[in-house]
């Protein structure tokens, strides 16, 4: 096949099939979690943390936590320029202590959620979310 | 004040007593999370909701400390006890100072 | 650029995403309530190209679609909400509202949206829904008209459309209407662009495939405006026209242009038998 410049550029572009953009993550989370725990050890178990497996867009992600008895949850993106999401903290008319919402995610990265549970401990999950570049106009 | 922010809230009309019920609330709100830049290369400056709180007679339900991280128009889905009648109250907090709040009568029955 | 480039392109496009590919097969029923028909027939003039005709929100994963089926989860509805404040509001030198003249606006726009782009005999053109808001504007309420493809408008677009919601997309293309409606062909197979590429390159020839990341659809509109997650908010098909035009590295038309109410009759009728779906969720 013979192409001219102008194909093979387009060609080039459709198969610039880097559509993944690369694993982030951010020291500045570790030290969002510390503060949260007081340095205490953090369990795995004990919360659940929902995130799909690939983000259609990156600027609304639904995210769900989950941790019986917790009195907070924090969540972090932990590849975010700011690793900070929300803190949720649940008082005594909460049926279940669980929430959902839906957050910004700047690439694939891990995101974090870290319970304080009933008894004081702590305990931790984390899923990492793959952050895609859309289509024509990304 | 910022402009055009309407919260709407999902709550159901009755619920048995004690029974849990599904809350769901958005609000509209840009969340300019701060991290975007204007044509000339500034900075925006960060302008968000910070908190969102939603109690039931008086009773904290969830109090959630939010961050640039939540996505414009603000979502937030939660489970709430209905021990008797009363009113929810959702209060959402603005970095520049407003606040915005909306109320939902529940019934028992 | 020839048959056998896009051939080479549209192989390029396919390949890594078998995985990925085609439509879903999941059902939208929206608030458990309205049934939307999302598949159908392709109408007479597509059928030599389509078999079947496919709503965009097949080929969007499955947390974007849960985000259309309630209209609480569905971000779009805030701006709607906005519309019903502005639909009451008097505005303008008349100090008229849309409710002045037409009163409750479930009653009175019921299946309007389903017919729009349509041939205004009065005004001798096809009109889009957002060119008759603005007529409605200045000359019955005497007020400013609105930016084309401006929030205010979508939303008042959405408001508009959710009346019809679940009505099959009915535009005319015949009549008066068929010149506007041969010129948005015309354009809609049309190359443009340092890329080369028409509408149909890749909403006709490739539907079903990835580009990058992206499920490319067949393109319709019954779902606009459509609630973007990119931007966060609610697009007119002009606006996404512009884009599209854009991306392919052209010079592109104005929202509200001729160009574009050509192409918008167009395009709106290759969906004809799909339900209005607006206000839409996607990518």
């Amino acid at each position: 096949m013979e192409f001219s410049r102008r194909e093979t550029l387009a060609m080039g572009l459709g198969a610039a099939m880097v559509t993944v953009l690369p694993f982030r993550a951010n020291a500045a989370a570790d030290d969002r979690i510390a503060a949260f725990t007081g340095g205490a050890d953090i369990a795995e178990g004990g919360v659940t943390l929902t995130a799909p497996e690939i983000a259609e867009n990156g600027n609304t992600v639904p995210v769900s936590v989950a941790a019986e008895g917790a009195s907070a949850i924090l969540v972090l993106a932990t590849g975010n320029p700011e690793p900070g999401v929300a803190t949720f903290n649940f008082g005594p008319g909460a049926a279940q202590q669980s929430a959902s919402t839906r957050i910004r995610l700047a690439g694939t990265q891990d995101v974090v959620a870290v319970a304080k549970l009933a008894d004081g401990s702590f305990a931790k999950a984390s899923a990492t979310v793959k952050v895609t570049i859309g289509g024509c106009g990304g | 004040m910022a402009s055009g922010v309407k919260p709407r809230v999902k709550v159901p009309k009755s619920a048995a007593a004690g029974e849990a019920v599904t809350i769901k609330t958005l609000i509209s709100h840009k969340m300019e999370s701060g991290q975007r830049k204007d044509k000339e290369g500034n900075l925006i400056p960060r302008s968000i909701i910070n908190r969102f709180t939603c109690e039931f007679n008086g009773e904290t339900v969830v109090d959630v400390a939010m961050e640039p991280a939540i996505s414009t128009n603000p979502y937030f889905e939660f489970e709430a006890v209905v021990p008797e009648a009363g009113e929810f109250v959702f209060t959402w907090y603005d970095d520049d100072g407003s606040v915005y709040d909306t109320k939902k009568n529940i019934a028992i029955g | 650029m020839n048959k056998q480039a896009i051939t080479a392109i549209a192989a390029v496009l396919a390949l890594p995403m078998a995985a990925a590919a085609g439509p879903d097969d999941d059902t939208l029923v929206v608030n458990e309530d309205i049934e939307m028909v999302t598949k159908t027939a392709a109408p007479a003039h597509v059928s030599d190209v389509l078999d079947e005709v496919m709503s965009g929100w097949h080929f969007r994963k499955d947390e974007t679609q849960a985000l259309q089926m309630d209209d609480f989860e569905n971000p779009a509805m805030i701006f709607v909400d906005q519309a019903i404040d502005t639909w009451n509001t008097a505005e303008g030198s008349e100090g008229k509202s849309c409710a002045s003249c037409h009163d409750d606006v479930e009653a009175s726009m019921a299946g309007v949206r389903a017919v729009y782009p349509k041939w205004n005999e009065t005004a001798g053109e096809v009109r889009t829904l957002n060119m008759q808001i603005n007529d409605c504007r200045e000359n019955q309420m005497g007020a400013e008209k609105w930016k084309y493809s401006g929030g205010k408008m979508a939303a008042m677009e959405a408001l508009i459309s959710v009346q019809s919601r679940g009505m099959p997309v009915n535009v005319a293309i015949d009549g008066p209407a068929q010149p506007a409606w041969e010129q948005g062909k015309e354009m809609y197979y049309t190359r443009t662009g340092q890329l080369e590429l028409s509408c149909a390159n890749c909403h006709e020839d490739n539907y079903g495939n990835m580009i990058r990341a992206d499920h490319l659809s067949q393109g319709h509109i019954n779902g606009f405006p459509v609630y973007r997650l990119k931007n966060t908010k609610l697009n007119t098909a002009h606006a996404r026209f512009k884009g599209c035009i854009r991306d392919t590295r052209a010079e592109t038309y104005k929202p509200g242009s001729a160009e574009f109410v050509a192409l918008e009759l167009y395009v709106a009728s290759r969906g004809n038998g799909l339900s209005v779906e607006a206000p839409s969720v996607r990518n």
